[in-house]
């Protein structure tokens, strides 16, 4: 439509130019953050609809929907798509990179060039991936087990390899990017203690994918060296050794999880000092223990091999390992719980699934001591017991945060607003949903119902239909989201800078920010999280006349 | 930042050079369950040569000392942790 | 800074911010090959560990001599690099493109030696591997077959690793013939160099640990 000069939007990064070309070869993190947020939207989906059979499978106690063969494929395609084409990349590279350089008050990364080579390596592995799914798919499970993987199996292994392989690199890339841009290009006066809490968390993650990613890019190669030529490493019958793949492949994917959680824990800091109005309580606790994550991650791995044939003296060390990683996590939930206390607490969306994601994870977190524990998990390694505990830190955990992130940086991101009431059922919906999905596994793991197996005695069958019962609710709850956030895109109300009186430099910018983020490079003068309670936020939700809590 | 010479790149390739017909000589008496432990040694004390001085990490900010020294640290937690596994798997069995 | 000189990147304040992040994220790349090959050499220690005679029967199948002599030229190699990386931060074009071609050609050296020794590997039957005619039986020398997968994977993860590195220094000799890559452009020069020492540090550790296990008294 032609409106006259004044009213037209200003130049942004997202009308800069509409032309396809200056899309797909942009250096702009930002518009690289939203091709990144379509790509993973897409094999949510495709995660969601191989889970969508399971579940609906898993009704009957008999194997009646699928075969096996084809269940087995099933939950593989749903593990390897939503952990390393969701969840892995989910809040890294599109809040992470909309936000890094926005935070620090940068103009962009500090290689954009290899942030776009980030993104087309993750695009290029997911389509392989894509292929051998639609080809016939995979059937090892995501973790890839020898010698099923490099021997036996004859699904699309290889293709499926090669496609992780690749997106390897993506995640290294995006991890060197964040750390360099952290280190090089603060603005003046952002000190390493004025940061905000996202920050910590992604610096954190960046180093847990520098370090890590390389381990299991040698494992995934080495399986498909002995596919393709017999280079027997983990074939006993070559004089390999099947656990020394295990140790390959978990030395990545433990840390690969807290990849997952940790910058989910930065967006909760983050919407739960907004929406208290307060600076985080023991907010130099809360980003050292990011980096306590990360070190004490990378040490704990033998926790998923305790009943593979490791020796008992390993798995001694790791157990009492993974009970202390979870002190630094248990810090951070004590925090946001200080921060909360006596707070003008206000409820909007993102504050729900922050909320969501404490008590979520919280759960998730404590059965993962039961885990850490050997004799418990002698019994409860490979049942739902397991599939609960980290269905309730990634799905209750991270995807909370993640729709929480979205949802907060949204206006930033669209210069939109989504509609808050839709968002709150939608909110609450996804909450009561998941719980009613995945509750019910724990007893079911604690009753020795095994994971994997499409078939199970009749007993336990209220469960499951308890369980598919919460899935639909589920998967109801996050076609809402996806519903209205695009609907905004066009007929969502005009965002202003800040429309939730938070702090940080990415707030100071217009919704959406300009191409080059900031016209001169802001100063830093203050301390993070300067809440000023009696006037500016008032004044902020007054001019807009957003509901109040 | 300070920058080494070309005859301090001359000296340390001398070293190196040593060091590498020290490795092959002492390759040539029967040292046992040594062998591996004095091979790795020899050939770290050339990897640091090449680590301080012609990747200049002697020369620079502190900040790549660190991220050198991690990327050491971070393979002595894989080789670390991993062995603890392997070199325990013939002790005696926990009782139960 | 009152003038911006064309090397400079739009989002960097300066060059030196530039020059450093530059080095940084090369350093943080080497660090993730630190840990890809130490996967390796991980799965060298467990099977040595577990295989230590067959290790030293297959260790006295190599050629100590090309072996020590490839080292020596590498480790030559990385000498003219670090004169390479000196001779581009002081903007001597003909010296860098000199020193550069230099240790190009002593990779080309390194990797025709190591071609060779994979053929005679092939000729003398030890390759377990890929179809091959092996000359032993895979399922009573299990040890030896593991020495020898370890010894083309290792190796050759390293040779593809110099493969690289060798068209990479083509390109910035090419780059350095024309004028480019001196004084304030340089940083190429330096993170290549660092790229190529790491590669040379690798095989330090390579030579005596697939080389020099077996005792020998005289040449090979």
């Amino acid at each position: 439509m032609n409106l006259p000069a004044a009213a037209r939007p200003p130049r942004n990064y997202l009308n800069a130019s509409y032309s396809l070309h200056t899309w797909l070869f942009t250096l702009d993190h930002k518009r690289i953050a939203i091709l990144y947020l379509l790509t993973i939207t897409f094999f949510f989906v495709i995660g969601g609809v191989a889970a969508t059979i399971v579940r609906l499978e898993l009704m009957t106690p008999a194997g009646d929907l699928v075969e096996s063969e084809t269940y087995n494929k099933l939950f593989t395609i749903h593990g390897i798509t939503m952990i390393f084409f969701f969840l892995i990349p989910s809040i890294p590279t599109v809040l992470g990179n909309f936000l890094v350089p926005l935070m620090l008050g940068a103009r962009d990364l500090a290689f954009p060039r290899l942030n776009l080579l980030s993104y087309y390596l993750f695009a290029f592995g997911g389509l392989l991936t894509l292929w051998a799914i639609l080809a016939g798919g995979v059937d090892t499970g995501w973790t890839f087990y020898t010698p099923y993987s490099s021997t036996y199996s004859n699904t699309y292994v290889m293709t499926t390899a090669v496609g992780v392989f690749i997106t390897g690199f993506s995640s290294i890339l995006t991890g060197l990017n964040f750390i360099v841009t952290t280190h090089m290009m603060r603005a003046p006066g952002q000190t390493w203690f004025r940061l905000p809490l996202f920050i910590w968390s992604m610096y954190a993650t960046s180093l847990i994918m520098v370090l890590a990613t390389p381990v299991v890019t040698l494992a995934i190669l080495l399986v498909g060296l002995e596919r393709l030529f017999g280079i027997g490493i983990f074939d006993p019958a070559l004089g390999g050794d099947p656990l020394l793949f295990q140790h390959l492949f978990w030395f990545y994917s433990h840390p690969a999880v807290y990849i997952m959680i940790l910058p989910a824990m930065g967006v909760v800091s983050e919407l739960v000092a907004c929406f208290s109005r307060r600076r985080p309580f023991g907010y130099a606790f809360i980003g050292f223990s990011s980096f306590a994550i990360a070190v004490l991650s990378f040490l704990v791995w033998g926790h998923h091999m305790f009943v593979s044939g490791q020796s008992p003296y390993a798995g001694l060390v790791f157990s009492m390992l993974s009970f202390l990683v979870a002190i630094p996590s248990a810090v951070k939930v004590f925090n946001w719980t200080a921060t909360l206390y006596k707070a003008s607490i206000s409820y909007n969306t993102p504050m729900l699934y922050a909320l969501g994601f404490i008590g979520l994870f919280t759960v998730g977190g404590l059965t993962g001591l039961f885990l850490a524990t050997l004799a418990i998990d002698r019994h409860v390694h490979d049942t739902y017991f397991i599939v609960a505990h980290f269905h309730y830190i990634m799905v209750g955990g991270t995807v909370m945060a993640y729709l929480g992130g979205i949802h907060f940086w949204w206006p930033k991101m669209t210069g939109r607003m989504y509609p808050e009431g839709w968002a709150r059922f939608s909110a609450v919906l996804i909450f009561a949903g998941f719980n009613l999905t995945f509750f019910p596994q724990f007893i079911l793991g604690y009753l020795g119902m095994p994971r994997r197996y499409h078939v199970y005695p009749e007993e336990w069958q209220v469960l499951n239909v308890m369980s598919s019962a919460g899935a639909s609710i589920l998967a109801f709850g996050y076609f809402f989201p996806i519903t209205y956030l695009t609907w905004s895109l066009w007929y969502g109300a005009p965002a202003p800078p800040n429309p939730f009186g938070h702090t940080g430099l990415e707030w100071q910018t217009p919704s959406p920010p300009p191409t080059y983020n900031f016209d001169r490079v802001p100063i830093v003068e203050e301390e993070a999280y300067n809440f000023d309670p009696d006037d500016t936020q008032r004044k902020a939700r007054e001019e807009q006349e957003l509901p109040v809590g | 930042m300070r920058h080494p010479t070309d005859n301090l790149y001359y000296l340390v390739f001398a070293a190196l050079m040593v060091l590498l017909l020290l490795t092959v000589g002492v390759s040539r008496y029967e040292l046992g369950a040594w062998s591996l432990p004095v091979a790795a040694g020899i050939a770290s004390v050339k990897a640091v040569l090449i680590l301080l001085y012609f990747m200049h990490v002697r020369y620079s900010r502190p900040l790549i000392w660190l991220v050198a020294g991690a990327g050491f640290f971070w393979l002595a937690i894989l080789f670390g942790l991993t062995l603890s596994d392997y070199l325990t798997r013939d002790w005696p069995a926990l009782p139960h | 800074m009152a003038e911006h000189s064309r090397a400079l990147a739009h989002h960097f304040e300066n060059l030196e911010q530039q020059r450093d992040a530059g080095e940084l994220g090369m350093w943080l790349f080497l660090t993730t090959e630190i840990m890809f090959f130490g996967g390796l050499f991980l799965a060298y220690c467990v099977f040595r560990a577990w295989y230590p005679a067959e290790f030293v029967a297959g260790s006295e199948t190599m050629d100590v001599t090309l072996g020590t002599i490839n080292t020596a030229v590498l480790l030559t190699s990385s000498l003219s690099m670090a004169l390479a990386v000196r001779a581009a931060g002081q903007s001597q074009r003909r010296r860098l493109v000199a020193l550069l071609v230099a240790t190009t050609l002593l990779g080309v050296v390194f990797l025709g030696i190591k071609s060779y020794e994979y053929h005679h590997k092939y000729e003398e039957g030890l390759i377990p591997f890929g179809g091959f005619p092996f000359a032993y039986d895979t399922g009573r020398r299990a040890g030896l077959v593991t020495f020898l997968n370890l010894y083309f994977l290792m190796t050759g993860l390293h040779a593809f690793h110099m493969v690289v590195g060798i068209f990479m220094l083509l390109a910035l000799a090419v780059l350095a013939w024309r004028g480019g890559l001196l004084g304030e452009r340089s940083l190429p020069v330096h993170n290549i160099g660092l790229y190529w020492h790491f590669v040379d540090l690798v095989w330090v550790y390579l030579f005596p640990f697939f080389y020099l296990i077996a005792v020998r008294s005289g040449g090979h």
